[in-house]
């Protein structure tokens, strides 16, 4: 039988539709006309004013230490979160598969809103700590959603036959479920990295003085339009990093 | 598989992830709730004492546009999302499994990429200088002085772009599962192409659609970067209200009275969904 096309064809144009404005973007990095209406030929000025703006690669810093020490909690939180909601079964898993299910729906503005009710009534000031505590929060359930994907995906039984030759519970897990688990959750890992770094509106909410991440200094720079053509370039930059993320996350999905 | 029994040990792994969502998460929502009946200080903050004050004032009826387009603009996002998303969906589980990476990854990278980055390229590529409008001028499509930006339209537009991958990973994952063979039965059996499409395809990939159109409308509901950089000032949403009250105006209780609806209206009909779903997983055991 004859297969429609029409899928194929629509397909084709969603990508193209995805891809277009970025792949415009990346052209005008390196663009000499500011505006990128016209090509006026190739330049790499807009790297070099990029490199030498201090406080770009300042807010860098600060995101990919909030990004590092926020995946990293929330690798190990969202582990143990999906290994017990794999594990068990009972009236305390459905609320906990549930709290762990809302955030993911959740609209960020809600999220940043209530954790800057959250830090405005309890007292205590917005800075480095707060974003952290809000980018925990919303990585958490991207965590363990993906480790429960590998989970379901896990022998069990070789959990026994490591028992019956004799190893503890802490070293069968240690020994047998650890290692096979930790593709997943390095992708899982992976996934909250990015997702820090990306995160605007949420870091906005509880952000405070001296605490512009990435994305807070790049909305400041989208109002000043002298700096436009610098955003070109910091977007190819970040584009460019998210294709070898996506690449590298994609790969450590696949191999286990 | 055997389901581990003893409580001490399912609560001290629970217990983290638990403790977390309860303080950051629950907690902080009841939070925005009691701050909508709270009055405000001055210095910006939450004052004492308890008034019913600004519930009243956000009855204005100045609110009712702001909430139709908020929900209509949700609305016509998620249906032609889905109405793309579906094809798309349908064709990844088609293909074979060298290229159905390949086109995850393609629909994963413009997802991953930095939300602000993704709305930045969409304004420089309709700016009046930009290419998008020089190439449609060039062509005669639309007139010399035309405005691409700054108009609902681009704020419906740009809505699409950020939540088609939203809409396609749901309907994908489903997709995957599904048994295509049933499809070959309805063409055998007779039925056309759509027909085989709309019956048998669609209502097998069902709970993959209902999580696609919670995700999309519920992240558009709640959007207020969108409208406030490519929209213009006539096409603010309910969340652009939220972040004026928060930043502009400082007035956290009138921003809780606003986010506390929205939260209200989010949660309940998500809960719904998710503990449909448990009962799903429960009954698929």
């Amino acid at each position: 039988m004859k297969r429609s096309r029409l899928p194929a064809f629509i397909t084709f144009g969603v990508i193209l539709f995805l891809f277009a404005p970025l792949v415009v973007l990346v052209v005008n990095s390196f663009n000499a006309s500011r505006f990128g209406g016209e090509w006026e030929g190739f330049t790499w000025n807009w790297y070099v004013k990029l490199w030498a703006a201090g406080e770009v690669w300042e807010s860098l810093w600060i995101t990919l230490k909030i990004a590092f020490s926020a995946s990293l909690a929330a690798m190990a939180l969202g582990t143990l979160a999906a290994y017990s909601l794999h594990r068990f079964r009972s009236w305390l898993q459905t609320v906990h598969h549930m709290l762990i299910t809302l955030p993911l729906v959740m609209p960020d503005i809600l999220m940043g809103m209530s954790l800057l009710a959250l830090f405005v009534l309890s007292g205590i000031e917005t800075g480095l700590l707060t974003i952290w505590i809000a980018h925990v929060t919303f990585c958490l359930s991207f965590v363990t959603m993906v480790v429960l994907g590998r989970l379901q995906d896990f022998d069990f039984t070789l959990l026994d036959a490591a028992r019956d030759l004799g190893a503890t519970q802490a070293k069968a897990v240690k020994k047998v479920l650890l290692p096979l688990l930790l593709p997943g959750v390095l992708a899982g890992g992976l996934l909250a990295f990015t997702l820090s770094i990306d995160d605007y509106v949420i870091t906005f909410f509880v952000s405070g003085p001296g605490t512009t991440t990435l994305p807070l200094r790049v909305a400041s720079m989208m109002k000043t339009s002298r700096s436009l053509p610098m955003i070109n370039a910091l977007s190819a930059l970040l584009i460019a990093s998210t294709f070898i993320f996506a690449a590298l996350s994609s790969r450590l999905q696949r191999r286990a | 598989m055997s389901t581990e029994t003893r409580p001490v040990r399912q609560w001290l792994l629970t217990l983290p992830s638990l403790t977390w969502l309860a303080v950051f998460f629950v907690i902080p929502a009841i939070l925005v709730i009691i701050t909508a009946f709270r009055p405000t200080d001055l210095q910006g903050g939450v004052g004492a004492g308890w008034t019913m004050a600004t519930l009243r004032e956000v009855q204005d009826p100045a609110y009712l546009p702001i909430l139709w387009r908020t929900l209509w603009l949700s609305g016509a996002t998620t249906l032609i999302c889905l109405a793309l998303a579906l094809p798309v969906a349908f064709q990844m589980a088609r293909v074979g499994p060298h290229m159905r990476q390949v086109l995850l990854l393609l629909v994963v990278i413009p997802f991953l990429s930095n939300f602000l980055i993704r709305i930045f390229a969409w304004k420089s590529l309709l700016h009046p200088e930009g290419p998008l409008t020089k190439l449609l001028i060039g062509l005669h499509l639309i007139p010399e002085n035309a405005v691409l930006l700054n108009h609902v339209g681009t704020v419906l537009l740009v809505l699409v772009y950020t939540q088609l991958p939203f809409a396609i990973l749901p309907l994908y994952a489903a997709a995957e599962k599904f048994d295509f063979g049933l499809l070959d039965a309805a063409r055998d059996l007779g039925a056309g192409p759509w027909r085989a499409f709309f019956k048998v395809f669609v209502p097998g990939v069902l709970r993959g659609l209902i999580s696609a159109s919670v995700m999309v409308f519920v992240c558009c509901l709640g959007q207020y970067v969108i409208p406030q950089m490519v929209g213009g000032t006539s096409d603010e949403m309910l969340g652009s209200k939220i972040a004026q009250r928060v930043f502009s105006d400082r007035n956290l209780p009138h921003a809780s009275a606003l986010a506390g609806g929205l939260m209200l209206a989010v949660l309940v009909p998500m809960l719904l969904v998710v503990l449909w779903q448990q009962f799903g997983r429960k009954e698929a055991e």
